[in-house]
């Protein structure tokens, strides 16, 4: 059981791992972007000092991990998703129903082994060469890093189990690509990628830090710049595992839904 | 060893490793018939088909496009859910129990792939280790096996993106086979392959069936894989079965024709030799139908001798032609149109 999901994992991992190109054109997007961010919170925390909780060094770090973790966690789309849709769509969903393999467990096990790549490949490069440019505040000690992975990886599988329940809704629509571009442009805002969710105020801010998406960046940041310790951070990891619980079962009843009702497109 | 553990804690009760009585599936299909009225027909897509197909046979299951052919698949495979009647593959309700099934059938699309695109051939077999829970010497030797037959070894390490079509159906065979399913299930197996390739695929099956008994239930639109493999051939039809027997009975309930193009030098009037007639003059192209139960051999040898011959070639008679003859033959057979009831 587990050991094929570990070859699927890796598997996942190596596919991404061969296209050398496109990971270096991606470097070089996340990069721009974290400087084009850090900059404008640069002049946004001059005016307002201490905005949302952050000194001026510590929203800097929180632009540049949302950079290194945007392809991770996949907030605005790039993971299995656009391949599970089109397989729906053209029917090929059919060999993966003749496997004898759970397909919820398959595609989070791709999706985590991208997950993998994706934050050595994609974040590791624009983080360092973020520090090198500005004065971040990362943690020099090992501890704060280990409750980060966790909480990344507690975000990854948050954002699978999101995207897993868009891209199925291609079962009924045919054409899962509006149920997927509404939950990317969900998670581009709620996740916290645009701005801090902890910046808005009053009913709007509650509501952003209580959706799932929060698990994707806000809290695994918040985790590294030591904002999230002790019982606050078990009380993090519990939020992550609760969405995390609460999607994938939904996503388990839609599937089995949608493969009760399937009409497998195509002959 | 694996496998005779399995037959004994699961045994077949009754004869046939594949039973289907009566088998329906229905489908609600709605189609707009105004600004905002729908309408609701019911297509019957499999009507009522009955049939036991035995350990170690090797079927061809054939009919045109929309007959049925990839539902009753789909249901004998379990991924969908017959309406009605009753459906057994090796003693498990495929629907029911779908994975533990997955198990024991192997399953191929000729226009699909099971194989993982971006990575090199070996990798998807490594994952069909794993996923089939296949013992490791077990692994070994069929894949040391199919790589052998299948002509593979110069593949292993290619990524699967990079196949030809024909290189890529081989080696979605191999990887359908090894957990050594007891039924094998075909869809087009050589469609769109060049003739070695046909030939090369054609020929592993026969040794498969010869060798390891293996069950297969073939789909094709390619009558000639049918005369190369299968002793048995079903007809369907608007979701019935209209032929159940061999190939020459249906040739001989449904004689078929086949085609001579001749290419000569030049224009010329319509060929005429004995024991074929012209139906088609285009240039110096010239198309010549004869009997399919009749030897080519004479009649080219009378073109060769009597007319200025570039090339020829023989096409087999279609499925289409086949089946539409089957009725032309016996007009009382009722034809009801799709969705009638």
């Amino acid at each position: 059981m587990v050991r094929l999901y570990a070859v699927v994992a890796a598997g996942s991992f190596r596919r991404y791992a061969t296209y050398r190109a496109a990971t270096a054109a991606g470097v070089f997007t996340n990069t721009v972007f974290g400087f084009i961010l850090a900059h404008t919170y640069t002049a946004l925390w001059d005016e307002r000092p201490g905005l949302g909780g952050y000194d001026l060094s510590q929203a800097v770090t929180y632009v540049w991990v949302c950079q290194a973790l945007l392809m991770t966690c996949a907030t605005m789309g790039g993971g299995f998703e656009d391949e599970l849709v089109e397989r729906i769509r053209t029917g090929d969903i059919a060999i993966d129903l003749h496997r004898p393999a759970d397909p919820q467990l398959w595609w989070l096990a791709r999706d985590l082994g991208r997950a993998a790549f994706h934050l050595l490949g994609r974040g590791a490069a624009p983080l360092l060469l973020g520090a090198l440019a500005f004065d971040l505040a990362l943690p020099a000690s090992p501890l704060p890093w280990l409750a980060f992975a966790a909480s990344v990886a507690l975000g990854a599988t948050v954002s699978f189990a999101l995207r897993y329940l868009a891209a199925l809704s291609a079962f009924w629509l045919m054409d899962g690509a509006g149920v997927l571009h509404f939950s990317w442009l969900a998670g581009m805002f709620f996740s916290g990628m645009l701005l801090p969710l902890t910046v808005f105020p009053g009913a709007l801010g509650e509501l952003a830090r209580l959706l799932p998406w929060s698990s994707l960046l806000q809290i695994p940041v918040d985790v590294l710049l030591g904002k999230r310790t002790g019982w606050a951070l078990v009380h993090a990891y519990a939020f992550q595992l609760g969405w995390a619980a609460v999607l994938l079962g939904a996503g388990r009843l839609l599937q089995s839904a949608a493969t009760r009702r399937v009409v497998v497109q195509g002959g | 060893m694996a496998e005779e553990a399995i037959r004994t804690a699961d045994p077949v009760r009754t004869g046939g490793l594949i039973e289907l009585d009566g088998l329906e599936r229905v489908f609600d299909v709605r189609r707009r018939t105004g600004p905002l009225r729908r309408e609701k027909t019911r297509v019957r897509a499999v009507d009522g088909i009955s049939f036991t197909v035995s350990r170690g046979e090797m079927v061809g299951y054939i009919g045109p496009n929309g007959a049925g052919k990839s539902t009753t698949v789909k249901m004998l495979t379990g991924i969908l859910t017959p309406s009605g009647g009753r459906l057994r593959v090796a003693g498990i309700d495929p629907s029911r129990e779908r994975t533990r099934l997955a198990r024991r059938i192997g399953v191929v699309f000729g226009q699909r792939t099971t194989l993982w695109w971006d990575l090199p051939l070996i990798d998807s077999y490594r994952l069909m280790h794993r996923m089939y829970r296949i013992p490791d010497a077990r692994y070994r030797q069929n894949l040391e096996r199919c790589v052998e037959l299948l002509d593979l070894g110069a593949l292993l390490d290619v990524p699967v993106r990079q196949l030809s079509l024909g290189q890529r159906m081989r080696g979605d065979i191999a990887a359908a086979l090894l957990h050594d399913p007891e039924v094998l299930y075909l869809d087009e197996p050589t469609i769109g392959l060049d003739v070695v390739s046909k030939a090369k695929v054609r020929e592993f099956l026969r040794d498969l069936n010869a060798e390891r008994a293996t069950t297969v239930l073939l789909t094709t639109h390619d009558l000639t894989d049918i005369e190369h493999l299968c002793n048995r051939v079903m007809v369907i039809d608007h979701g019935r079965l209209v032929y159940d027997g061999t190939l020459t009975g249906l040739h001989a309930i449904a004689p078929g024709e086949r085609i001579l193009v001749v290419d000569l030098e030049h224009r010329l009037p319509p060929i005429e030799v004995a024991g074929a007639r012209p139906v088609r003059v285009e240039g110096p192209r010239q198309w010549l139908a004869f009997p399919a139960s009749a030897s080519a051999a004479p009649i080219v040898a009378a073109i060769a001798d009597g007319y200025p011959l570039v090339d020829l070639s023989v096409r087999e008679p279609d499925i289409e032609s086949v089946i539409a003859r089957m009725y032309s033959e016996r007009p009382a057979g009722p034809v009801r149109p799709r969705g009638s009831s």
